[in-house]
């Protein structure tokens, strides 16, 4: 068989070509999934959290724990969780008084009385992480998302500061960042959770309100929560998929 | 020749205007976009290992039981049980890393044991509570609890 300098040239430059596209698609291969990089697979996991509201007596070590574990700034107004107290009375139950001095980070002062007929109880609060979450829809640039794991984290390295995620989060889980001028949130301790460790306020939770729990996981405690409680997450209404579970959810906590 | 293609020659530069403004593009997008962004979401997942990077602060309560282990089976008798060891000794990854450079610092009594048991009307009425005022007589509340394991003599 022979063959001419057209043919040979047709079929050399589409070798060329071909080659060229699959060690394009090899790189991305071999670069692999970074998530992935150890043992840890992202689509093994859904995590959730779950509190219980009866358990909590605001002690704070939680919040002080956040800040301590992810370099949150020590000022107030600067948190990725917080505890708020809730002071309801029972003729007034639409209008309950809330405080949260520091976020709770110093513990709470005594400020009502007993035996006049209101209840008063701790809220801790933090990013739900939402299965549908708001604040990833609105960001122009793709910085804030849902990682495959079910939690909604913030990439640094692309945040804008725009502050449409802060406006856009129902619960108010989100700041600007001072030093970055990115968008700061709770991470779910990711690079904890990754290694196999729970979040840094369960570590220190004293009284167990609070947990991590993995969905995916049919082991996990976090079912037995859901089964054996009545569980309420915030602002049902918003359907943002919140998978912060509470029990003992007063009607009055928004 | 028709009327309508005399001027073709100008339609052929708008058209290769646009073609290598498009091909500008492509390549300047492929230059910034990064290649894995988009793998699994309009996010870059590169993000998710920087997030990862973070070392821990904390280092969870098996990794005091490694090297403490009469203090977390006398912990696990008592009613502090469910406490994890950073609660009240704050955050010691450095210290389990490298127990001789990090010591823990002593605690704040009775500061640290009243964080949590000072009477608040707020607090579930299971949970014990006491008034400092009128409860141990100025005492250090080590003295009569045990820490570990209180409802024990210390």
């Amino acid at each position: 068989m022979t063959t001419d300098r057209r043919e040979f040239l047709a079929h050399a430059g589409k070798y060329l070509l071909l080659t060229g596209a699959a060690a394009v698609a090899f790189d991305k291969v071999m670069a692999g999934r970074p998530a992935e990089a150890d043992n840890y697979r992202t689509t093994d996991h859904w995590w959730a959290y779950a509190i219980d509201i009866e358990k909590c007596i605001g002690c704070g070590s939680c919040v002080r724990a956040c800040k301590a574990e992810n370099g949150v700034p020590l000022e107030p107004f600067y948190f990725r969780t917080w505890v708020e107290r809730y002071h309801v009375r029972p003729e007034d139950s639409l209008h309950p008084e809330v405080d949260s001095p520091n976020g709770g980070y110093d513990g709470f002062r005594e400020l009502y009385a007993a035996g006049d007929g209101s209840k008063s109880f701790f809220v801790p609060k933090m990013c739900n992480h939402c299965a549908d979450s708001p604040c990833e829809q609105v960001c122009p640039v793709g910085a804030t998302f849902r990682s495959p794991d079910g939690v909604v984290l913030v990439d640094k390295k692309y945040c804008l500061g725009c502050r449409y995620c802060i406006q856009a989060c129902p619960y108010g889980c989100r700041f600007l960042d001072p030093r970055t001028n990115t968008a700061d949130k709770c991470t779910l301790c990711y690079h904890r959770i990754t290694k196999g460790k729970t979040t840094a306020c369960v570590e220190v939770c004293p009284t167990g309100a609070r947990q991590l729990g993995d969905l995916k996981n049919p082991k996990d405690p976090i079912h037995a929560f859901l089964k054996d409680n009545k569980v309420q997450v915030l602002k049902p209404q918003m359907a943002t998929g919140a998978k912060l579970y509470y029990a003992g959810l007063d009607g009055s906590v928004r | 020749m028709r009327e309508s293609l005399r001027h073709r020659q100008h339609l052929f530069r708008v058209a290769a205007l646009f073609v290598t403004g498009l091909l500008l593009f492509v390549a300047v997008r492929a230059l910034l976009v990064p290649p894995d962004f988009g793998l699994y979401g309009h996010y870059r997942a590169g993000a998710l290992t920087d997030i990862r990077k973070t070392a821990p602060s904390f280092a969870g309560r098996s990794a005091c039981a490694d090297c403490h282990p009469d203090i977390s089976e006398a912990l696990a008798k008592g009613k502090h049980a469910r406490i994890g060891c950073e609660s009240c000794h704050g955050a010691l990854g450095r210290h389990a890393a490298d127990p001789e450079k990090l010591k823990p610092a002593m605690l704040e009594i009775p500061a640290l044991c009243l964080s949590c048991h000072t009477a608040n009307v707020a607090k579930p009425k299971k949970f014990p509570q006491i008034d400092p005022s009128d409860h141990g007589d100025g005492a250090r509340c080590t003295s009569c609890h045990a820490a570990h394991h209180p409802g024990d003599a210390p």
